[in-house]
């Protein structure tokens, strides 16, 4: 069953044209890595399924995307309903200036949820799910800020987990690590791809090949190629790919 | 499992924002109702005062008749006295921050008694400019003390801009400058000074508009209650606008012929602020493009 | 030459760097020295004293005990801790009162052993007199004048600077209606303040902000004198038909003035604030499926709040600074303040109002320089506390 399918998309910021005619879908949880030069589109294209290109202004969209089957960008559809169902990780952990313990519960206050044990309870499996809860069981109620940046940005995945999104989207969520770093959240992801469909945007190939099913190589806005991880690294189809794979470009 | 969320609670909260947002917009537009009020009242009730005779002549009959032309003589002469006064030094000052003081403790030090200096109340500058321009140096109830302490007034602004629009200038154009040989005094005046001159000037004319509302500095250093004649030296006293608004608003012997007369001066000092706002606004616009296009 | 040009450059360079420091210095030396001097000032006034008969043994009396024994709100030698006799008070001008001109002869040659006659004959009688005509009497019991004591200006709970023979310099009103006009015109301005500021940095479109910003500008540029005048013509009238007033001059006329007049320092500081905030973080909390106004009130405010709190201390600062527009709207009374709708007094606006009339030198000159330097200290405690904010601020990030 496909989680995620997008149908001729065309996307503009004003009269740029970044985005032309992308078609894709990504099966129910799966891991998919989007990869490409900077300034490819890809994380523009991660950015419509939450519809946070919706923060921009003069940005333009045709075409359909659509999530479980509803066109998430239909009149009738409430964007928070649709964020809430499609978490976010951003390229740099941005935890709030809050306890470690209001973090995780955050999304779930914001959403209506009041019960306290719940909450509690929720925050333990969000932090137990992103492999921190060991390290911060303690601390719940000190600052986020006092988290080492690789903590923080489990922090940040722990913070999306905890509405239990049924899609998460990984803006090159290791790129500000340090290498440890980096393995702890590769390992999360593989991880996480049991509970919920994960789409990462990285530009560390090696990244993509090691935590994704299917990779998108990206290029000037276009898709070029979309298959399986192993085939597009080890014998893609077109030259373009090849390229960037073995380091000619980017 | 999945998380089962109330759907009305998100109807609550879109509810809650849009009130909130439409309560935030109507407190913004209300302020500015409020600025048009006072702009408004001063502007209807003052140009109706305003004639040739208003602008160009004395007060006569005990501030009953007459018009306000020393006052904004004085105010002028005030301007350009604390101008004198407070631009070559503060200008002096904002360069030497930005290009020669070493960056660090001493900075911050001199920022903070810079913004120090701008926090301190103006009539706080009045009881200093009496003690120390018209007491202790013996100037009297002058233009000279009068400028002087509203030139201390506008200082930090003047330090302030000045220092910010050369902070903006890109290194390289300094570093140009003196691979070429040019010392460092002759970037400064040939380079640097050219293409932060818009903003310093820009700066300056604001620090003139504020200068020229102000009345508690001028109230016991220079300000005339009545002064029928012109100011011919700086050791002379001399109307103000602002004090002479005051003077006519609250120690009237005669309200009902008053009250026009301080409709009329508010008008004339609210047209020097705001063209003075306007001038700077427009400097900065012109050269905006003028960088723009280059 | 050319380098000779450069030394010198830098010399006058490093000269005027240093100007706003040793302008604040002088401020400070001049300030401290005029209002140092009330504390050396003689209680009563200089080359006058207060003359009791010899069997009175009250040795010390108060600037408010002196005050109240000459308006004759004390009757009795024993309320100030003499014996139990009626007080009289008298005066130089009841000299001709009881006695003619032929008496007191045409250059008042007499007027000394008269004083001396009618000190020795009424046993309650506390006479204000020159110190010249009464000195040779060494059978008049002479009050030995102290000087003013500090604790009776800092908590002295009256201000009557003109009260003769011995003015009475206490603070605590002018300190009290200061603070008091402050806080109402904060707590007036704040919600607008906050309101317009997350407007104009969160909700409104560009092409609004581009309009309200410069009126907010506008607003800051209006001299205080003409919100003075607005606030006489407009919003005293106003207030007294409102609240059916005997006076529309009042503690919340002057705060209403002040909280548009605070109002464009909060919403300019508060808005940078907000607009500092990263976007990542605001993108965070949507994308958990949080409301603009959710994100608002529980991420952007949170992460700004010291920009925030400056740029209300920041107006608190000029609300308790700013002399013209109150001087002109609150009525002017120095008097403890008991409700918002009294007329009160500033301490800016009593050095305004008061610092004309009072001779160079003297003690009421004196005390408002000592004004001007509690509310130069108090400005300088509010600017070092946004200082210090902003820079915790910077070291945090």
């Amino acid at each position: 069953m496909n989680k995620i399918e997008a149908k001729n998309v065309d996307f503009y910021y004003g009269s740029f044209h970044a985005l032309k005619n992308i078609s894709i879908t990504i099966p129910n949880n799966e891991v998919v890595a989007f990869i490409g030069p900077s300034g490819c589109g890809k994380s523009t294209f991660l950015r419509l399924f939450n519809r946070m290109n919706d923060l921009i202004p003069g940005t333009r969209l045709t075409g359909q995307i659509l999530i479980d089957g509803n066109d998430i960008y239909d009149k009738s559809v409430d964007v928070d309903v649709l964020r809430r169902n499609v978490g976010m990780v951003f390229q740099r952990p941005n935890p709030f200036p809050k306890s470690i313990f209001e973090n995780v519960a955050y999304g779930l206050r914001v959403n209506g949820v009041k019960d306290k044990a719940f909450i509690q309870q929720r925050v333990e499996e969000a932090l137990t799910s992103a492999a921190l809860w060991n390290e911060v069981k303690d601390k719940l109620k000190e600052s986020a800020y006092a988290l080492s940046g690789g903590q923080q940005q489990r922090l940040c995945i722990a913070r999306a987990m905890a509405v239990q999104p049924s899609v998460l989207l990984m803006d090159e969520p290791a790129s500000a690590l340090d290498p440890i770093s980096t393995s702890k959240i590769e390992e999360l992801i593989c991880e996480l791809s049991s509970q919920t469909t994960i789409v990462i945007v990285t530009h560390s190939m090696q990244q993509a090949a090691r935590v994704s099913n299917k990779t998108a190589f990206f290029y000037l806005g276009e898709m070029v190629e979309y298959d399986d991880t192993k085939k597009i690294f080890t014998n893609p189809d077109k030259e373009a790919t090849q390229n960037y794979i073995t380091g000619r470009f980017g | 499992m999945a998380l089962q969320f109330d759907p009305k609670y998100n109807h609550r909260k879109r509810g809650l924002q849009s009130a909130m947002f439409g309560c935030f917009r109507l407190l913004s537009y209300c302020i500015v109702l409020v600025l048009f009020i006072i702009l408004g009242f001063i502007i209807v009730k003052g140009i109706s005062v305003i004639n040739w005779t208003f602008l160009t002549e004395a007060p006569s009959d005990g501030m009953t008749k007459g018009g306000i032309w020393p006052a904004i003589v004085g105010t002028f002469c005030l301007m350009l006295g604390s101008a004198v006064f407070a631009f070559p030094v503060g200008v002096v000052s904002g360069i030497y921050m930005s290009e020669y003081a070493p960056q660090g403790k001493l900075v911050a030090f001199i920022r903070t008694m810079t913004n120090n200096l701008a926090g301190i109340p103006s009539i706080v500058f009045g009881l200093f400019g009496m003690a120390f321009f018209v007491n202790y140096l013996g100037f009297g109830d002058s233009i000279l003390a009068g400028s002087l302490t509203l030139g201390l007034l506008a200082l930090p602004i003047v330090i302030r801009t000045t220092e910010e629009a050369f902070r903006d200038i890109a290194p390289s154009y300094r570093e140009g400058s003196l691979a070429l040989g040019a010392t460092k005094a002759q970037t400064i005046w040939h380079v640097l000074l050219p293409m932060a001159m818009p903003r310093v000037i820009t700066g300056l004319i604001l620090s003139l508009g504020r200068v020229s509302g102000e009345t508690a500095p001028i109230l016991f250093t220079c300000a005339a209650y009545f002064l029928p004649k012109l100011p011919t030296s700086i050791f002379d006293q001399c109307m103000a606008l602002p004090y002479h608004l005051y003077v006519v608003a609250t120690s009237g012997t005669d309200i009902e012929a008053q009250t026009p007369i301080a409709y009329g001066t508010a008008f004339v000092l609210i047209v020097i602020v705001l063209a003075m706002n306007l001038i700077a606004n427009g400097i900065r616009k012109h050269f905006e493009k003028k960088l723009k296009s280059k | 030459m050319k380098k000779w040009i450069d030394r010198i450059a830098r010399q006058i360079f490093t000269l005027s760097g240093f100007v706003t420091s040793v302008v604040i210095l002088l401020i400070i030396g001049f300030l401290f020295s005029e209002g140092a001097g009330l504390f050396r000032q003689p209680i009563v006034e200089e080359g006058y004293v207060l003359a009791l008969n010899k069997s009175n043994d009250v040795e010390r009396l108060s600037a408010e005990q002196i005050k109240q024994l000459f308006d004759e709100d004390i009757t009795n030698w024993k309320e100030v801790g003499g014996n139990d006799m009626p007080v009289s008070v008298f005066r130089l001008e009841d000299l001709d009162r009881l006695y003619s001109e032929a008496e007191l002869g045409s250059e008042y040659e007499h007027a000394g052993e008269k004083i001396a006659e009618q000190v020795r004959k009424t046993p309650g009688i506390i006479a204000f007199v020159p110190k010249m005509l009464v000195e040779g009497f060494d059978d008049l019991h002479l009050i030995p004048d102290h000087t003013i004591p500090v604790k009776d200006v800092l908590l002295g709970t009256e201000w009557f600077p003109t009260a003769t023979p011995s003015p009475i310099f206490g603070i605590v009103p002018l300190l009290s209606g200061t603070l008091w006009v402050s806080f109402f015109a904060i707590l007036i301005a704040l919600p607008f303040g906050l309101a317009i500021s997350i407007y104009l940095a969160e909700v409104a479109p560009p092409s609004v902000s581009k309009v309200l910003k410069p009126i907010i500008e506008l607003l800051n540029g209006i001299p205080s004198v003409v919100y003075g005048f607005f606030g006489l013509a407009v919003i005293v009238p106003l207030l007294q038909q409102t609240f059916d007033l005997p006076v529309g001059e009042s503690g919340l006329a002057g705060s209403l003035v002040l909280a548009l007049m605070a109002l464009p320092t909060i919403i300019t500081v508060a808005e940078d604030a907000m607009r500092n905030c990263p976007r990542t973080m605001r993108e965070a909390s949507l994308a958990l499926g949080a409301t603009q106004w959710q994100t608002i009130y529980k991420v952007v405010v949170p992460y700004s709040i010291s920009g925030i709190t400056s740029g209300v201390v920041l107006g608190i600062g000029r609300a308790i600074g700013e002399t013209m527009a109150v001087l002109m709207v609150t009525g002017n009374a120095a008097v403890i303040p008991t409700s918002i709708l009294e007329p009160l007094r500033t301490i800016p606006a009593t050095i305004a109002a008061e610092l004309g009339e009072a001779p160079a030198g003297g003690a009421h000159y004196q005390a408002l320089f000592l004004l001007g330097v509690l509310l130069f200290f108090i400005t300088l405690i509010i600017n070092s506390c946004v200082e210090i904010v902003s820079a915790r601020n910077k070291t945090k990030r």
